[in-house]
């Protein structure tokens, strides 16, 4: 299980257990956070589930792939080096937990 | 805002109603059904890598199993139902169960059409609608070494993308003279084309399928109407899909060949009953000329939104930008807007960089763009259709056909 802190614009903060396998924007959703959009359903299409990882965690992840890479160039808010598609990332044995901050909009 | 709504077909469009009708504060009990065994997923990727990754079912869930609870949403798996009694105000199901209901939601979706040849049944012969075709494919795919994809639409292509990375000899049978010749332009057929070429897969134009040729029970081959065999050991059929019309024909509510009629809210010939997504054919303010029936998941999920609304007695026109990608392996492939009525379009980028949008306009007014590897580009797009679309939603009229339907 990974322990994701999603923090809103207002600073308040939810905190999800992410299992391996399953995606931090899944776990998102299903708790009805309503920074997270999702459009697409996770399929690194629409960039509404846009967050930003917070600097103190920006090595704990896998690098981008080429296609989440091109679509955070499509994000509302402003896409910053800490810049992720929350579909693409999983929870992971390895990774126990990790803070993600909300962008000011999704669409 | 304690009715008791009901609703058939546990999908995108399904879950959508369900998650809106919570997020807006409607109290009374909500019950889905839907025929198959899983959680609502998401269809895409079943298509896509999913065929060839080693990703659990579970991976493709739209909520986790527990929202439902969470949500009191009651989530009936298994079951079809067969018949609604508008009447009585109850709809049945294939095992004997009826639920009554206040308000219904039909989001049933389509299903594959089906090829009808000789050799139609044999094993080996896959269609891509729910996850255990993706899992029987997945289980199949490793010992073929040729594949035949009869259908050049998005999801032979898709298929037959997964097929070629993944080693195989792969033909698609196309019987018209154009890939994509539904949804995409005349520009974007040729780049496709040339893109899959580059990659290995063969093609066959303006031919059909005459039989399917077996070996002891399973897929040796395809006879084509010109009568050249191609050899397969797998046999992908992506000819198209056709709305589930037959609850709501037999429930006496207005269908067509295209669908169920609904209006801009989404509200079929029925009052008490609207309908969204796969099935649903209705107006749509950028096709203001004709009733439009969309394959998707914008049009599942902004859809099922309206259809929500109206169930708890809101009038929020249907106004969403249709939008739609296809991952043809490694190609990104996004449209917004409508493509397929312009009378001018604009091309930029190039073939050879594998990076291009066409732009479509009609009567010198933006109607859609279809971008290869061009998220930025389709993204701008896609927000200026939607800020055009503002107001003009209000201004399209009703089927005339809903007007004539039995009203029960
Ligand atoms: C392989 C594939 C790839 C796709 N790729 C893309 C893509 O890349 N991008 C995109 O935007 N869209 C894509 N789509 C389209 C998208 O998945 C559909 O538009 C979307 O699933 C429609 O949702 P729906 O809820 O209307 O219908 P469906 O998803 O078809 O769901 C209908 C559900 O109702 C159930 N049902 C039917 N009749 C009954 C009954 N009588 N009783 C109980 N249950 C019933 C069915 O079992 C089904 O689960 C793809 C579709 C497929 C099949
Ligand atoms: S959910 Fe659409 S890009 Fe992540």
């Amino acid at each position: 299980m990974t322990k994701v802190t999603f923090v809103g614009t207002d600073g308040s903060e939810t905190v999800l257990d992410v299992p391996p396998g399953t995606s931090f924007m899944q776990v998102a959703v299903s708790a009805g956070l309503a920074g997270i959009v999702a459009e697409c359903g996770g399929a690194a299409m629409c960039a509404t589930c846009h967050v930003y990882i917070d600097p103190a965690d920006s090595d704990k992840l896998a690098p981008i792939s080429t296609i989440e890479n091109e679509m955070l160039a499509a994000t509302a808010s402003e896409r910053r080096a800490n810049s992720r598609l929350s579909c693409q990332l999983q929870g992971h044995p390895d990774l126990s937990s990790i803070r993600v901050h909300l962008p000011e909009t999704q669409v | 805002m304690d009715q008791r709504i009901v609703i058939v077909g546990a999908s995108q469009a399904g879950l959508q109603t369900a998650v809106t009708l919570r997020q807006r504060g409607h109290a009374g009990q909500i019950t889905m059904i839907g025929s198959e065994p899983h959680t609502p997923y998401q269809r895409p990727p079943l298509s896509k890598a999913f065929l060839t990754s080693m990703a659990a079912p579970e991976s493709l869930a739209l909520r986790l199993p527990d929202f439902y609870r969470e949500n009191r949403i009651e989530l009936i798996r298994g079951e079809t139902v067969d018949r609604i009694d508008t009447g009585r105000s109850v709809i049945m199901t294939v095992s004997g169960r009826e639920f009554a209901y206040e308000r219904l939601a039909l989001t049933v979706g389509a299903m594959p059409r089906r090829l009808d040849v000789p050799g139609h049944d044999v094993r080996g012969v896959l269609y891509l609608r729910d996850i255990g075709d993706a899992l029987l494919m997945r289980e199949l795919l490793p010992k073929a070494a040729d594949v035949v994809v009869v259908g050049g639409g998005f999801i032979g292509l898709e298929a037959a993308a997964v097929c070629a990375k993944a080693g195989k000899r792969v033909t698609v049978v196309e019987a018209s003279s154009r890939l994509l010749g539904r949804t995409v332009g005349s520009t974007m057929s040729r780049f496709f084309l040339d893109a899959h070429r580059k990659r290995g897969v063969s093609f066959r134009f303006e031919t059909g399928v005459a039989e399917i040729a077996q070996d002891r029970g399973t897929v040796a081959g395809v006879r084509l109407t010109d009568g050249s065999l191609l050899p397969a050991e797998i046999v992908i059929v992506g000819i198209g899909a056709i709305p589930r019309t037959e609850l709501a024909a037999q429930a006496g509510l207005g269908t067509a060949a295209g669908g169920i009629l609904v209006d801009r809210f989404a509200t079929t010939s029925d009052a008490h009953i609207v309908a969204a997504g796969d099935c649903a054919m209705g107006p749509h303010p950028m096709a203001p000329e004709r009733l439009i029936r969309l394959e998707s998941v914008q049009n599942a999920t902004d859809q099922a939104k309206v259809a929500a609304a109206t169930l708890l007695g809101g009038h929020e026109p249907y106004a969403g930008v249709p939008w739609f990608w296809s991952d043809q392996g490694d190609i990104k492939l996004q449209i917004a807007g409508i493509t397929t009525n312009s009378d001018e379009f604009e091309v930029s980028g190039s073939f050879d960089s594998e990076q291009l949008t066409v732009s479509h306009f009609s009567g010198g007014v933006l109607t859609g763009v279809e971008c290869v590897n061009r998220p930025s580009d389709y993204m701008r797009a896609r927000r200026a259709l939607g800020e055009a679309l503002q107001g003009r939603a209000l201004a399209v009229r009703q089927p005339a056909a809903l007007e004539t339907a039995p009203a029960s």
